[in-house]
């Protein structure tokens, strides 16, 4: 039952190259910006895309370059798309039975349990309806529904939250989690919103340009991002460089002091509140400080970040209070401190 | 409105409409019900409607799956292949009639081989008005098929497949649903236009009463003996193509 695939396929010069094991009950999020591949990865694995090389096997084997290659409507699979393509000229109840009816389950035995599916995600007062009449959650549920309904081995989520409006977000991601916790098979998720990933997955594969550049538990990865994509992501600070005991010489330049002594090359992240800036250069206490320049400046709902250039450059954020005081704008010169405890060091691959 | 081109719009206007008008003014309209009545007219227009019907069913029979094909397909010259379809479309009828003839008669390739075989001989006959007319339909179909086809979004039928429907179960059930609109508007204009065939028909099937003797041609050759008969069959055929265009309304003149 476990999802075994190293998926090697995409479009034109552009490949992916993704292994990917995945356990039974296991969610497993492939997070990444647009564009990494991660759709292409989804697209084969449901078998809409068939493999350069590599292979995919659940069971059996589902795609193996030249020899092998089965077709989605022979694979054990559920798809909730994007937008989920529900047809448009079915009322609810048929669009959660048609995999049932594809695979030539007849009309009642179907609708019976399309509707015990529909009960499953609390739609059944909605089993008449066209789903041109639902909600975005609705709708959403629905494809869950009838992705759902033929009990696949494999159940693949594209973005399945990005059509909803930010009201309705939280409350529909909460109960694709209950729905993906209670699913025995394997499951890819695929996503940009690191949140979605966090939440839903019990792993995140980071992919980036085709290729895998982290996985982890997601609290590890929230914690210790590899890529400056991610670090972004997790909003951290992520400098590498090369330790030596407590001080890091960092390859962009400049030299961090740290708490905890290493060796070799590290990763250094730390989150943009841990900075503070000084008109002057401060002193007296163990922390790290240098001089920078404002290069941006950005106003969230509470704070500012602040873009900054130095030896390294990073970025901050603080309250408006701090600007006013310190007459920040674009251009102006400051000192930044960063404690050695803020800091987080591990060793870099 | 500038007059160099309202007053060629109206010219253009006028030079669409005031025949019509002129063929209900001549319309005899006191003796219509018994000239619609008579045996000649109701022949031919029920010839007219059954072989137009037929036509159209064997349109759509094979011209469904041609315009999947053209909008679906994976295969080669498929440029090549929707100009192939949409020659007759601009081919004078007459000439694929001629074709018709050298291809499907007595001596022709295809001809010889189905008299051989199956005894079967189209030319002349009403089958041969069926096929003209479908040889002459078609295109219109297969073209406003695979339009619709092409807007559909393939999407669907992905999501199809991975539900495990095969490709004629995702076709039957997904695909064609989302272009009933498209079929249905293509089958009525092909319907129209093998209602109003003529040139094809009488190369192909010749003109014999009561066998391929259809309204159009039931009106050339009654304008040398009975112009009144020429001007009711005319009424008629006018009546049909002004439903046609009414139940097409919403697509085309709806805007």
């Amino acid at each position: 039952m476990t999802l075994d695939a190293h998926v090697r396929t995409g479009r034109g010069t552009f490949e992916a190259d993704v292994p990917l094991l995945v356990q039974p009950g296991e969610t497993v999020a492939l997070l990444g910006p647009n564009g990494a591949g991660k759709t292409t990865v989804l697209r084969a694995l449901a078998g809409l895309l068939p493999l350069r090389s590599g292979h995919i096997r659940l069971n059996t084997t589902w795609d193996e370059p030249p020899s092998t290659f089965v077709p989605p409507e022979r694979r054990a699979v559920g798809v909730v798309f994007q937008d989920y393509l529900l047809f448009p000229h079915m009322p609810v109840l048929e669009n959660v039975a048609f995999g049932l009816r594809a695979r030539g389950v007849n009309r009642e035995a179907a609708r019976r349990a399309a509707r015990a599916q529909l009960d499953a995600v609390d739609l059944t007062p909605y089993a008449d309806a066209r789903p041109r009449e639902l909600s975005g959650g609705q709708a959403q549920r629905v494809a869950l529904a009838r992705a759902l309904v033929t009990h696949p081995d494999l159940l693949l989520l594209d973005e399945p939250l990005s059509a909803l409006d930010a009201g309705t977000r939280p409350r529909v991601r909460a109960e694709l989690g209950r729905h993906l916790r209670e699913f025995p098979g394997c499951a890819v998720l695929v996503t940009h919103d690191p949140l979605d990933a966090m939440v839903l997955a019990d792993r995140l594969v980071v992919v980036e340009g085709g290729r895998i550049t982290q996985s982890g538990e997601p609290a590890v990865i929230a914690r210790k991002p590899a890529t400056d994509y991610v670090a972004h992501l997790v909003g951290l600070n992520l400098l590498r460089g090369q330790a030596d005991g407590t001080a890091v010489a960092l390859d962009t330049g400049g030299t961090l002091i740290v708490a905890e002594p290493a060796a070799g090359p590290v990763h250094a992240a730390f989150p943009p509140t841990a900075i503070s800036l000084h008109p002057e250069r401060p002193s007296g206490s163990p922390r790290n400080t240098w001089e920078v320049a404002v290069a941006g400046m950005e106003q969230h709902a509470h704070t500012v970040r602040l873009h900054l250039d130095g030896a390294p450059s990073v970025v901050a954020e603080v309250t408006p209070a701090v600007i006013a005081e310190l007459g920040l704008a674009p251009g102006t010169r400051v000192w930044a401190a960063l404690k050695a405890t803020e800091i987080q060091t591990y060793p870099r691959a | 409105m500038p007059p160099v081109l309202v007053v060629p719009a109206v010219l253009g206007l006028a030079f669409l409409v005031v025949p019509l008008i002129g063929l209900l003014a001549k319309a005899p309209w006191s003796t219509l019900p018994q000239r619609l009545t008579s045996p000649e007219v109701l022949d031919a227009l029920e010839l007219s409607l059954v072989c137009a019907t037929l036509a159209t069913v064997l349109c759509v029979l094979m011209g469904v799956p041609l315009a999947w094909v053209l909008a679906r397909g994976d295969i080669p010259g498929r440029g090549f292949i929707r100009a192939l379809v949409t020659v007759p479309l601009v081919l004078p009828p007459v000439v694929g009639g001629a074709a018709l003839l050298f291809a499907l008669g007595r001596r022709g390739p295809v001809g010889q081989v189905l008299d051989d075989w199956f005894g079967v001989s189209l030319p002349f006959t009403t089958a041969g008005v069926v096929v003209a007319e479908a040889f002459v339909a078609m295109p219109f179909l297969v073209i406003s098929v695979e339009g619709a086809l092409r807007a559909a979004d393939p999407r669907f039928e992905e999501a199809a497949a991975t539900l495990g429907a095969s490709r004629w179960y995702a076709f039957r059930r997904v695909t064609l649903p989302s272009v009933a609109p498209g079929v249905v508007a293509g089958t009525v204009l092909c319907w129209a236009r093998a209602l109003g065939e003529f040139g094809a028909t009488i190369t192909f099937a010749g003109n014999f009463p009561e066998k391929t003797t259809t309204m159009p041609l039931a009106v050339y050759l009654a304008l040398e003996t009975d112009p009144e008969a020429a001007i009711v069959l005319s009424v008629v055929l006018l009546a049909v193509s002004v439903a046609v265009l009414a139940s097409l309304r919403e697509r085309w003149i709806g805007g």
